[in-house]
């Protein structure tokens, strides 16, 4: 019974991130109509940021935090407005390729400046973790995962409260009607690709004190980040939240109760899973964002 | 044309609803066999969704479509067209990016038989040499011989519905159901095309078609059915469809396009 | 016959590469990994570029067909579920190739069917968990596959060739001939399958999906007859692959692989029959121009910006954009038959 709690806990810290990971892919696709293979390069960018930022520039942790969430929302608008503005009108296919032609660019970029050798980040909390009855959790992983859960909430706040939400949810139900109401459709698509890559570097950064950082940790972080997503529905806001512990859950129940071996493999079991059984994703249809 | 016999195609209280939309109510109506029918009716009054219910692109939330005493409920479009039920569409007609040879060559598909060993084994050159002058046949019918070369996308509008009649002849079809065939023609191409139309009937095709083209749709049809809101509204021959009341007040009460429409109704009453 | 001209032109250039270079183990050995992904490439291209799908999981069949081939030729001694032992004597290379033709083929179909399931994004998404999967799987069923520690000591193919009997192929050389032979009887089917009936329904079904249906084409059948056919050519070359290298690791199953496959079609030219090779030989050969000046990591930029670039200047290949130069030139003269004629 403890170990099944403890299992619970662990899915509660992972699945905080996931859902933000999901959340960023999701409003992307929602919204824009692209799938990022940049997502998973962006995660690894938002842990380098942490990283250098507590160790070569001394900013301490909790301001490194914000400047990796930056650094996402700052390197999203500079990937949309060079490849997917001039892009816009091509087909899905182009504007894939092109986005899997920019991933490798960043995930290589990043192996060549930092090499391959993964880096840890030091942390400001104890080791000694946290008891709760059976249980235990790190002070670190219990940061990660209040951080997680606000930055979901400041993420729904956004879309439902802000005109900038407004805005968005209008260019998800009709872009043209969008724009003939006066919307920015274009400055939408930045601003929507940028916040979704600075929740994909926001992931990065929390998880990236937790385990390590290396090059090619953003592989399996974008994988995942599919399957939450097309487990929650392609542009269903809700539905990745909620994708992203059902993810978590499954990789922890597999990985202690099965093989740890296959705790990656439980993402695309689902996927499978759900494409075969409900190809729309286990929440309804995405007729609205938030 | 008589309401007696087996008819070929019965629209039997057909009705679709998209969610809370009522794109069709209920629609009844036959066509025999050798008849040429037209399906008219406003924008939005359901004729497009009606052909995709014929043809298995939709199904309806009622009724059915019965095809020669076949019911066509669950059968997929390439089955349909299996039993000789064929048709056009309104607005992407043709393969774009093939030359309009090539393109009557993917509609024999049905015509070429070859198995794959055969094919992989280069062995099925008489049948492609028979294929390719039946495409030569179908292009010489419907006038397109001088473009076989071209590329389809790069068509004008009205030859583009030629070669959408050209690939639904190529299925050899009882039937035809023709989507605003004469849409983006001029005048003299639609005159040719009511020919064309003729021409594939005295074949021994029957053919529905749905077309705002009043004047051709006047000069060609034996028998006319109008819908409105998704409900049939009148249905006869196309003198009695001229002054029924019923059809003209449902054009009035449309945009000044419709009323346009009606204006031609009228006006093929004094032609 | 003019229209395999530049097929037949770069054939005879293959043929003669090896007597033109010597002996230069370096660069034969580029060609023939080439080669073989070429030919992943050239069956990537009959989904892609044919049919339209964007499959980008397309290594997993590659790596399936190393496996089972590798398996095959090298015997297994495994427990199954339920402590059923399954044991399995080696076979010759030979049979190997031909099992991981028919297991590659079976997992097409699989991912045929679904393909017409799920479309576009989805499409997508669901070829590269399966390659995952399958990698996944490599990595952990360690008493299969010996997991990351690698199958090693694959045996090389032997032939019976008529006038030189048995032959084991242990030199670069043989296995360059090999690959050029399997690669050209690929090219050759696939040459005739997009010029058939068949291949009309593919370009048919991928120019106007809703047309090709009305004239009677069965989308399912065709798109997954396409996969069956791209997975069993992605399987043999998989299986060249192995008993070439004579060691593989889960690291055959790497998403860049598969990258690198997409940009040889991509960058050659989708949907035509010379693209992928064009491709092939380009985007193969580059690192070996590349390595003497930049690391791995930077060659692998160059890769990424390069997929950038041809989707803005090129994107329809560098094939097509030749042969509307070819024809721009002799635009004047007209032709004669009213053939498809793709290069």
């Amino acid at each position: 019974m403890t170990e099944f709690l403890q299992h619970l806990l662990n899915t509660l810290v992972l699945g905080g991130t996931y859902a933000l990971l999901g959340i960023g892919l999701t409003l992307i696709f929602g919204i824009m109509n692209v799938v990022n293979f940049t997502h998973g390069a962006l995660y690894t960018v938002g842990a380098y940021v942490m990283y250098l930022a507590v160790t070569a520039l001394g900013l301490g942790f909790f301001a490194a935090l914000p400047t990796a969430i930056l650094g996402g929302l700052l390197l999203g608008a500079i990937l949309d407005l060079a490849l997917l503005r001039p892009l816009r009108g091509a087909d899905m296919d182009t504007t894939m390729l092109v986005m899997i032609g920019a991933g490798i660019v960043l995930q290589s970029g990043t192996l060549w400046l930092f090499g391959g050798v993964a880096k840890s980040i030091p942390t400001p909390f104890p080791d000694a973790p946290l008891q709760l009855g059976g249980v235990s959790v790190s002070w670190l992983r219990l940061f990660v995962l209040s951080a997680a859960l606000a930055l979901i909430g400041l993420t729904y706040w956004l879309i439902n409260r802000t005109r900038l939400g407004l805005a968005m949810r209008a260019t998800f139900q009709d872009h043209d009607t969008a724009a003939l109401m006066g919307v920015n459709v274009r400055l939408i698509y930045t601003a929507t690709f940028a916040i979704g890559s600075s929740l994909a570097a926001a992931a990065g950064a929390l998880l990236g004190p937790v385990y390590v950082v290396f090059p090619q940790m953003g592989g399996m972080a974008e994988l995942k980040a599919f399957a939450i997503v097309i487990l929650g529905g392609l542009g269903n806001v809700t539905g990745a939240a909620i994708g992203g512990f059902i993810l978590a859950l499954a990789e922890e129940l597999g990985a202690g109760y099965i093989s740890s071996g296959y705790r990656d493999a439980m993402g695309f079991l689902i996927i499978i899973a759900v494409l075969i059984f409900k190809p729309t994703g286990l929440f309804a249809k995405a007729e609205r964002i938030g | 044309m008589s309401e007696t016999g087996v008819p070929i195609l019965s629209v039997d209280h057909v009705g679709v609803r998209f969610g809370g939309l009522v794109a069709i109510a209920d629609l009844h109506f036959d066509v025999h066999p050798g008849e040429i029918v037209s399906l008219i009716g406003p924008n939005g009054a359901g004729k497009t969704t009606a052909f995709n219910v014929m043809t298995g692109f939709l199904k309806p939330s009622q009724g059915q479509v019965r095809f020669r005493g076949t019911g066509l409920e669950g059968l997929p479009p390439h089955e349909i067209v299996r039993l000789g039920l064929s048709r056009t569409f309104q607005r992407t007609s043709v393969f774009p990016d093939d030359t309009v040879f090539d393109n009557v060559m993917i509609g024999l598909h049905r015509r070429g038989r070859a198995r794959l060993v055969d094919t992989l084994l280069g062995r099925d050159r008489a049948g492609e040499a028979a294929l390719r002058e039946r495409a030569q046949e179908l292009l010489d019918w419907v006038g397109l011989s001088g473009r076989a070369r071209d590329k389809a996308g790069s068509l004008a509008y009205g030859e583009q519905r030629l070669v959408g009649v050209a690939l639904a002849l190529a299925t050899e079809p009882a039937m035809l159901l023709l989507d605003e065939p004469v849409s983006g023609m001029n005048a003299s191409e639609t005159q040719v095309f009511v020919r064309l139309i003729r021409s594939i009937r005295e074949r021994g095709v029957t053919i529905l078609l749905v077309e705002h083209d009043m004047p051709m749709v006047m000069e060609v049809s034996d028998r006319i059915v109008v819908l409105n809101y998704g409900r049939l509204i009148a249905e006869g021959p196309p003198a009695a469809i001229r002054s029924d009341p019923a059809v003209i007040e449902a054009y009035l009460g449309q945009g000044s396009a419709a009323r346009e429409a009606a204006q031609a109704v009228r006006e093929t009453t004094h032609a | 016959m003019n229209q395999h001209l530049p097929a037949l032109a770069l054939l005879a250039a293959l043929v003669a590469v090896p007597l033109a270079l010597g002996n230069e183990p370096y660069l034969l050995n580029a060609l023939i990994t080439t080669g073989i992904v070429t030919i992943a490439a050239m069956s990537l291209n009959l989904l892609l570029g044919f049919t339209g799908q964007l499959s980008l999981g397309h290594i997993a069949f590659f790596g399936i067909g190393a496996y089972v081939s590798a398996l095959t030729s090298l015997g297994f001694d495994v427990e199954v579920f339920g402590g059923l032992r399954v044991v399995h004597e080696p076979w010759p290379p030979v049979v190997g190739f031909g099992l991981a033709v028919l297991a590659t083929a079976a997992c097409g179909y699989l991912v045929g069917r679904l393909s017409f399931r799920v479309r576009g994004a989805y499409f997508v998404i669901v070829t590269i968990s399966f390659a995952e999967v399958v990698r996944l799987v490599a990595l952990n069923w360690v008493e299969l596959t010996q997991g990351p520690l690698a199958l090693t000591g694959i045996p090389p193919f032997s032939l019976w060739l008529p006038g030189l009997g048995t032959t084991t192929l242990r030199t670069k050389l043989q296995n360059y001939y090999l690959v050029l032979v399997v690669g050209t009887l690929c090219y050759v089917l696939i040459a005739r399958l997009v010029r058939s009936r068949f291949g009309r329904a593919m370009r048919g079904l991928k120019e106007n999906e809703s047309l090709a249906l009305s004239v009677g084409i069965n989308a399912t059948r065709t798109l997954t007859l396409a996969a069956v056919i791209s997975a069993a050519m992605a399987g043999a070359a998989g299986s060249l692959y192995a008993h070439y290298l004579r060691i593989i690791d889960p690291d055959v199953f790497l998403f860049s692989t598969t990258v690198t496959m997409v940009i040889m079609v991509v960058g050659g030219g989708k949907g035509t029959l010379l693209g992928p090779v064009v491709g092939g030989l380009i985007f193969g050969l580059l690192p070996v121009a590349l390595r003497p000046v930049m690391v791995p990591e930077a060659q692998w930029m160059v890769f990424g910006l390069v997929l950038i670039v041809i989707q803005f200047v090129m994107p329809r290949g560098i094939v097509p954009g030749l042969v509307r130069f070819a024809t721009r030139r002799r635009a004047s003269a007209p032709a004669s038959v009213p053939v498809e004629v793709r290069p």
